[in-house]
């Protein structure tokens, strides 16, 4: 920094190290806005919003596997109004589902993918000294932060959290308690929080990567996020009116999305009425279908670091990579209301979105294959990062693969709505894209501690992740074709039809308890490896990318030289070069 | 630590930082407004009935509203054109006027709302009077929020002129892009809300 | 590597630009009145909507192009304009995929 009101003659390099200007304690860690601080920040929070997140899923598993019973040891804990003799009610599981899909989704995995590591790794791999706007970087935690807590403290307020699902339809959720408006609240501080992200990542990666860096040299991670940050700045908005709108029908008493004489428990409601219900859904979608790449693509920007890394290959496709990336990121605005179809559309419509859907498909297919291929003819090493790598590519082709009969009117409007679909985006979002997230912990943990995470341990988490999730996820498919509802507070108790495969519910739960055994290793191995983890150079895993030029972990400004890149992302195996890479920042 | 492009263009862009945020901050603008918008219509053609503005709404009212705002528009860019003439003293001048002319357009619009209130008509009372009250509502928190950022430029923020009178001239006009894209909005708004 | 030359370029031409400036003002406010006026009218609603409109897109562009200076603005913006653009077009389609060919809309 150079001081307040000095003009700012441009510094010559070796200013970078000497400028060893001692920021307190609050300003260093807390109140930072060094990208990689912020990234840690975000990751950290992230991460904690996800084990959150899964408690709460692990209660609501309790009461599936077992409905009505009382829960032993911590049912006793939730109180009278939640769970009276430690049996859960109908209302705290409302409560449980709606929390965890929103917090999953909008506070664990995305300020890990694109808060935590968009943050820590883009400046790094554009060879920037920060990102362009460091104080506004700051502001999307803190706004992400304030989300965080406002969406915590609605399960304080009476009537408990949110309890209309994470995706809030109306007129449900204009007539449910004070807990929405808390979540209507608190969306609008995540919304802030990721608008001002996707500014500062576009302009960054647009004007601070560093000489050489042409776009088709960028690693894949940075394009990922930069189709990513498009996404979040144009589809968020749209909600951020229905947010605006839904909080007026709430607070104002408009009617937006309220039809005329609704009737609730025999009563006529006195709202003025003539709103859309629809128009929920449809502006919602439309932010959510997007978010849904949100969601998976920073995961394949991941895989595709590690596993060229891994296979000493460069990536096979590059640019159809690429251009797939972008086509997926345009037309993710043009499928939206495949998750209507149930609403009533009329043919025509239906028939316009199950195309766009399947050609929507087409790209991500491309990406998937490429990644396939790239394994061809490695030699592959088999570390913890390359293993959870390894393990997403099947698991998102589980989960893309079931989202296709779900894209077709005719097959979704059985299975809409129930298990099945539960199982196909989990497959996407858990083993899917946890598995690239926990793989981009492993892969850049020596980057920001300049030590690795043990290999063991590594290993158990990941081999005992992938058969719990396999066992959580798979029978939901079953369950799903036999008929059985999501949201069902008994997981289908009482209907004939769900009875041969109620024992599913059993199954898939003792799956998620033991799934949370086998995080143990991964959160010891997280604290452990700050202290005690093996040592390692700015480069550990002889990767090409310009993040691993700088010193590890990085100091202020990152680079001790301005990088300059001089080739493409992934020159591994060159003939004729000496080592079997050659990193970016080599001439 | 310096970041790069704070204030010098970029070769191969042409642009620096701070303008390229700013229009993709306003893209997003662009996406909430549409998105209000595209709900009017929907609710609209969907009503059975639904009044003409002129009906409920002050439309002398809002022509001078109009005509305040794209004053304002004018002053700014005059503000931002002074600094580029190396006047400060102009500046100051144009950029009071820009702040005044929105606090004027605040002023008339409280006296709108607090009419209709007067006259018993709130947001609940139709959905006409919902979409009036939530689009004009968020309008005003962007004037007050342009406002807010001119006040600064006016006021402490100026203090950058003296240390580095370019990258002054481009905050006013990254400031005045953000005061134009409110006075756009309304140039939408306003045949939309009281004329139809 | 501070670049005085954007001041400098735009000094060059700044008072070319106020008067043009000075012009847009004028034309903003003649469509100003002429939108109130043909309100007054009484045109069909088909009419006043696509008069409405039309009048409100003219002086929109000229407070886009010349106030904003999107006139003569880099590729780049452009580009991001453009992406916004149909995405936008995508958002104003919604109120018709809603009401089209049976979506159930309240009666
Ligand atoms: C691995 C641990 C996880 C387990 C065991 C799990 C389990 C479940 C189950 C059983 C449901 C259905 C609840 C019901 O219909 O009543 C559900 C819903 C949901 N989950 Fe998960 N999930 C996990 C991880 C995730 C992750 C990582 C995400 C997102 C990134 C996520 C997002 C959602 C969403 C959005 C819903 C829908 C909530 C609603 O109905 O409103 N889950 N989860
Ligand atoms: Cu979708």
């Amino acid at each position: 920094m150079t001081q307040p009101g000095a003009v700012t003659a441009p510094q010559p390099h070796v200013a970078h190290q000497s400028h060893h200007e001692e920021l307190g304690f609050w300003r260093q860690y807390v109140f930072s806005v060094d990208h990689k601080v912020i990234g840690i920040q975000y990751a950290i929070t992230g991460l904690l919003f996800l084990l959150f997140g899964f408690s709460l899923m692990m209660l609501m598993r309790w009461q599936l596997a077992y409905p009505g019973a009382a829960l032993p040891l911590v049912g006793n804990l939730f109180g009278e109004a939640r769970m009276p003799g430690g049996t859960m009610l109908p209302e705290f599981y409302n409560e449980l589902g709606a929390m965890h899909g929103t917090i999953m989704v909008f506070l664990g995995v995305v300020p890990l993918a694109v808060g935590g590591f968009g943050n820590f790794v883009v400046p790094l791999q554009i060879g920037a000294p920060d990102m362009a706007f460091p104080r506004l970087n700051m502001a999307s935690y803190w706004f992400f932060f304030l989300g965080g807590v406002t969406m915590l403290a609605s399960f304080f307020v009476p009537g408990g959290a949110a309890q209309s699902g994470w995706t809030s339809y109306t007129p449900l959720s204009v007539l449910a308690g004070t807990g929405q408006t808390m979540w209507l609240i608190g969306m609008l501080f995540l919304i802030t929080s990721s608008l001002l992200g996707a500014v500062n990542f576009i302009t960054t990666i647009i004007q601070l990567r560093v000489r050489g860096l042409t776009f088709m040299r960028f690693p894949f991670f940075v394009w990922t996020q930069l189709v990513t940050s498009f996404l979040l700045l144009l589809a968020f908005p749209p909600l951020q009116a229905a947010a605006i709108m839904q909080m007026m029908d709430r607070v104002a008493g408009t009617s937006f999305f309220m039809p005329s004489g609704l009737v609730v428990s025999g009563q006529v409601l006195t709202a003025a009425g003539g709103g859309n219900p629809l128009l929920w859904q449809h502006l919602f979608w439309f932010l959510a279908h997007p978010e849904v790449y949100v969601l998976i693509l920073p995961a394949m920007g991941i895989v595709a670091e590690v596993i060229a890394n891994n296979t000493r290959k460069p990536l096979w496709g590059y640019r159809s990579m690429v251009y797939s990336l972008m086509f997926l990121g345009f037309m993710s605005f043009l499928v939206w209301a495949h998750h209507m179809f149930m609403t009533g559309m009329g043919t025509a419509m239906a028939a316009f979105f199950q195309t766009t859907t399947m050609i929507i498909s087409i790209p991500s297919v491309v990406i998937l294959t490429a990644l396939l291929i790239s394994l061809w003819g490695g030699s592959i090493r088999f570390n913890t990062p390359m293993l959870f790598a390894l393990g997403f590519l099947p698991m998102f082709g589980i989960g893309g693969l079931t989202g296709l009969p779900l894209g077709f009117n005719v097959s979704d409007i059985p299975l809409h709505d129930t298990y099945y679909v539960i199982g196909h985006f989990h497959y996407v979002v858990a083993p899917g894209t946890i598995f690239a997230l926990f793989a981009g912990v492993y892969y850049w943990y020596p980057k920001a501690t300049g030590r690795k995470m043990n290999e063991t341990l590594g290993k158990i988490h990941f081999f005992g992740s992938l058969v719990c999730m396999n066992v959580i996820f798979m029978p939901m498919f079953l369950m799903g074709l036999a008929g059985v509802s999501r949201r069902l507070f008994d997981g289908g108790e009482t209907y004939a039809f769900a009875q041969p495969v109620l024992h599913l519910n059993v199954v898939s739960s003792w799956g998620a308890w033991i799934l949370a055994i086998f995080q143990i290793p991964f959160i010891f191995n997280f604290f452990w490896s700050i202290w005690k983890g093996e040592k390692t150079d700015e480069n550990p895993w002889q990767a090409t990318t310009l993040e691993w030029a700088a010193p590890s972990p990085p100091p202020h400004g990152n680079f001790l030289e301005p990088p300059q890149a001089y080739r493409g992302p992934y020159e591994y195996s060159v003939p004729g070069a000496a080592r079997d890479y050659t990193p970016q920042h080599e001439a | 630590m310096e970041i790069p492009y704070t204030f010098e263009v970029r070769r191969d862009t042409g642009l620096t930082n701070g303008k390229i945020g700013l229009w993709l901050f306003l893209a997003s603008e662009v996406m909430l407004f549409g998105a209000l918008f595209a709900s009017y219509i929907l609710i609209r053609t969907g009503a059975p009935n639904w009044p003409r503005g002129d009906t409920i709404l002050n439309v002398p009212l809002a022509t001078f509203n109009t005509i305040v705002l794209i004053s304002s528009s004018v002053t700014m860019v005059m503000a931002w054109a002074s600094l580029v003439r190396g006047s400060f003293a102009t500046f100051r001048i144009y950029m009071g006027a820009t702040i005044l002319l929105g606090f004027v357009f605040l002023v008339v619009k409280y006296f709108e709302y607090s009419h209709k209130f007067h006259d018993g008509l709130y947001p609940s009372t139709n959905n006409f009077l919902a979409i009036y009250f939530t689009l004009t509502g968020l309008h005003m928190l962007h004037v007050a929020g342009g406002m807010a950022l001119n006040a600064w430029f006016w006021g402490p923020g100026a203090k950058l002129w003296k240390t580095n009178p370019v990258w002054f001239t481009n905050r006013v006009e990254h400031s005045g892009l953000f005061w134009h894209f409110v006075d756009l909005v309304w140039i939408f708004l306003f045949p939309t809300l009281y004329l139809l | 590597m501070t670049s005085d030359h954007i001041t400098v370029d735009h000094a060059a031409d700044i008072d070319r630009q106020v008067r043009v400036y000075v012009v847009v003002f004028v034309a903003l406010l003649a469509l100003t009145l002429v939108t109130v006026a043909v309100s007054y009218l009484d045109l069909p609603p088909a009419m006043a909507i696509a008069v409405a409109l039309l009048v409100a897109t003219v002086k929109g562009s000229l407070v886009a192009c010349y106030f904003m200076h999107l006139i003569s603005e880099k590729k780049l913006i452009y580009v991001v304009l453009v992406i916004t653009a149909i995405k936008f077009v995508a958002l104003l389609a919604l109120p018709a995929v809603t009401h089209s060919n049976g979506f159930w809309i309240d009666e």
